[in-house]
């Protein structure tokens, strides 16, 4: 959830050839006007499904603007006092077992978060999506019953990790519903699917979404977010290496 | 009576004998000292693949053999303890031995907890602390170069290459990251006990090697294992037998279509050791072919130069009335005679020298420096039942079929003739 909210928290700059719908900027910039907040704080689950086992997690975080996350695991007892702290495109992990901070770099920037369908890298792309992608709705289509406008993105830049995505966005509350991340080749590598879309503080947010690495077997990675409060004071410690340990 | 007669002839003319003795005593001492140094070595290498991979039998879950490359400890075995127990029921003479491979990075501190110095890895989680029996299996007593070996839980070996690389001294503190079962980041202390050196490139760049209750609290796989190594006790690899078991242990799950079923594989159905064991199992009939061909060709010359000598004694021979099929049958005894005689000689030779590269081995060491394969760096020869008998075949066949080429100028002499040639 907060990979999407930071992937579309962005100033949107895009034309739409598509003459009978809006164009895929209009539609971002409504879902950013929806879900944009100053600061978040939220205490979610993770339920990571494999094909042997199911692990639920729950964790807190703590997100200011785009580039600044905190977050600190707060059960099973194994991941217990893990925390994570994001600050612009640098990411450091604290392990209570070890009493290391490491950051997370490189080819380790590939792993998934904490065995979830996310890898870091989903994680730490936080550059507006226009910068990355051209924008243009494609059509309308129908998901769980919410008539969303089809916006597809394809990549103006060399090295990204998804050369296409695809995003519906739900046509009354520009909330999206669902998102296919594409490799060059088309083919179909992600699918993101938000549910239980709920009012909050006078915005449309999805409380759940269920991540799949399509490349994996298995039911995905379903996150839910219990409480959320949007545009709270946030101590600056909080985004502070000092924060970890 | 006849072969006493013939006998006599050859140890009377030396001529006749010496030579033919000479060349198949040279070529059967080759044959058996090759037949032992060859199968020496190759057997050396598939233990050594064995004893550090892939054990003379493997058992895994399907999903975990089909990905094996990529150390999928995500697919591995759960409930070791229950299969382990259930092998050894099943297998009472193998030995089995759980491991678990992985691969992650190594970060050692500095003093206030920040990234000194990072290395990949390639670690091995075996049994360290109950028993040595994996450290010897391993061949790893030879191989540390400073330190020593764990003596407690956490408490790693390193490639001594890594080990300077990452400018480490022992008992310093390194953090393993890597992938835990459930496919989450892993991060575990341990401490540097000791170094070891390979000479294998591939694992001098980076191997560790810890216990494997360690790294299965690292890498969350409680009672869970990557693969179980099974090892013939006491005995060199058996294609057959360990074909056999497999298949035995394998028509148990043949009903399942679990990927997380157990399979059960020979070492010769692993890491391209097919190749490897069928050229072990051909190379004792493709020496002895090479062999036979060999000095039949030097033995037909050899016994074209006798009958040329003895041109004059066939022909006299002929003349008085001899058969020429039992002139032909004492070329073809003579033969043999000469044949057993020089292979003995060759048999007795070739095991002595065999018996001194068993004991004393070919130390290759630096040449091995760069090498991706697995070998030990001192080859031995293997004696074994083959190498007493081995070289009587081309022995005992290159100089009968080498008689009976040479011989056969005989049915082309003319008896009417025979005087006038003798005359001459």
């Amino acid at each position: 959830m907060k990979t999407y909210i930071l992937l579309l928290l962005s100033g949107l700059t895009m034309t739409s050839f598509a003459q009978n719908y809006p164009t895929g900027k209009s539609i971002l910039d409504k879902v950013d006007d929806n879900m944009s907040a100053k600061t978040r704080v939220l205490t979610a689950s993770m339920e990571i499904g494999t094909e042997r086992t199911k692990r639920t997690m729950q964790s807190k975080t703590y997100g200011e603007g785009d580039h600044k996350a905190y977050t600190e695991y707060l059960a099973p007892a194994r991941e217990k006092g893990t925390k994570m702290l994001k600050l612009q495109n640098q990411l450091w992990i604290y392990s209570p077992a070890t009493d290391r901070t490491i950051q997370i770099s490189g080819h380790m920037l590939r792993q998934s978060v904490m065995g979830s369908d996310m890898s870091y890298e989903d994680m730490m792309n936080d550059k507006p999506l226009l910068q990355q992608y051209k924008a243009e709705v494609t059509g309308t289509e129908t998901v769980d019953g919410r008539k969303c406008w089809v916006v597809s993105l394809t990549a103006i830049i060399p090295d990204i990790n998804y050369f296409k995505r695809k995003i519906w966005v739900d046509t009354e509350r520009y909330v999206p519903l669902k998102e296919d991340l594409f490799a060059k080749s088309g083919k179909l590598l992600k699918r993101i699917t938000f549910t239980n879309v709920q009012r909050v503080e006078g915005r449309w947010y999805p409380m759940s979404m269920v991540y799949k690495d399509m490349l994996k077997e298995g039911p995905g990675t379903r996150m839910t977010i219990q409480d959320i409060k949007l545009d709270t004071p946030i101590p600056a410690s909080y985004f502070n290496l000092g924060k970890l340990k | 009576m006849m072969l006493k007669f013939l006998f006599k002839g050859l140890i009377r003319d030396k001529s006749r004998s010496l030579l033919p003795i000479i060349v198949v005593a040279l070529g059967v001492m080759m044959t058996v000292l090759l037949q032992s140094i060859l199968g020496g070595f190759l057997g050396e290498s598939i233990e050594s693949t064995a004893n550090f991979t892939t054990g003379h039998l493997k058992v895994m879950t399907r999903a975990y053999n089909e990905n094996s490359s990529q150390l999928p400890n995500d697919l591995a075995i759960i409930g070791v303890d229950t299969l382990k127990a259930s092998l050894q029921k099943q297998f009472p003479d193998i030995t089995w031995a759980e491991r678990i491979q992985f691969g992650g990075l190594l970060d050692a501190p500095d003093s206030i907890g920040h990234t000194r110095s990072q290395g990949n890895v390639m670690g091995m989680g075996i049994s360290l602390l109950k028993s040595e029996e994996e450290i010897n299996r391993i061949d790893l007593k030879p191989r540390l170069v400073s330190g020593r070996f764990p003596t407690k839980a956490g408490e790693i070996l390193l490639s001594d290459e890594l080990f300077h690389k990452m400018n480490l001294k022992i008992g310093d503190k390194v953090t393993l990251i890597s992938s835990g079962m459930y496919g989450d980041m892993a991060m575990f202390n341990f401490h540097v006990s000791g170094t070891l050196h390979f000479g294998i490139n591939v694992l001098d760049r980076g191997m560790m090697i810890a216990d494997i209750q360690d790294v299965r609290s690292a890498l969350n796989m409680e009672n869970a294992a990557g693969e179980i190594l099974g090892f013939f006790t006491g005995e060199r690899y058996d294609n057959k037998l360990a074909k056999a078991d497999a298949k035995v242990f394998n028509a148990r799950f043949a009903g399942s279509k679990d990927k997380f079923t157990p399979v059960m594989l020979p070492l010769a159905e692993m890491n391209d050791m097919g190749f490897m064991v069928a050229y072990s199992e051909s190379i004792q009939s493709f020496i002895v072919m090479i062999f036979i061909i060999a000095m039949s060709l030097v033995l037909w010359n050899a016994g074209l130069i006798g009958g040329l000598r003895r041109y004059g004694e066939f022909g006299l021979r002929l003349a008085i009335g001899e058969d020429k099929h039992e002139i032909y049958r004492t070329i073809i005894g003579e033969s043999f005679l000469i044949g057993i005689v020089g292979s003995v000689i060759g048999v007795i030779v070739g095991l002595l020298l065999s018996w001194y590269f068993q004991v004393v081995g070919i130390n290759f060491g630096d040449s091995l420096k760069d090498s991706t394969f697995l070998m030990p760096s001192v080859m031995r020869a293997h004696i074994t039942f083959t190498t007493f008998y081995i070289g009587f075949v081309p022995g005992i066949f290159s100089t009968v079929i080498g008689s009976m080429l040479a011989g056969i100028g005989i049915y082309k002499r003319q008896t009417a003739n025979l005087f006038k040639e003798l005359e001459s």
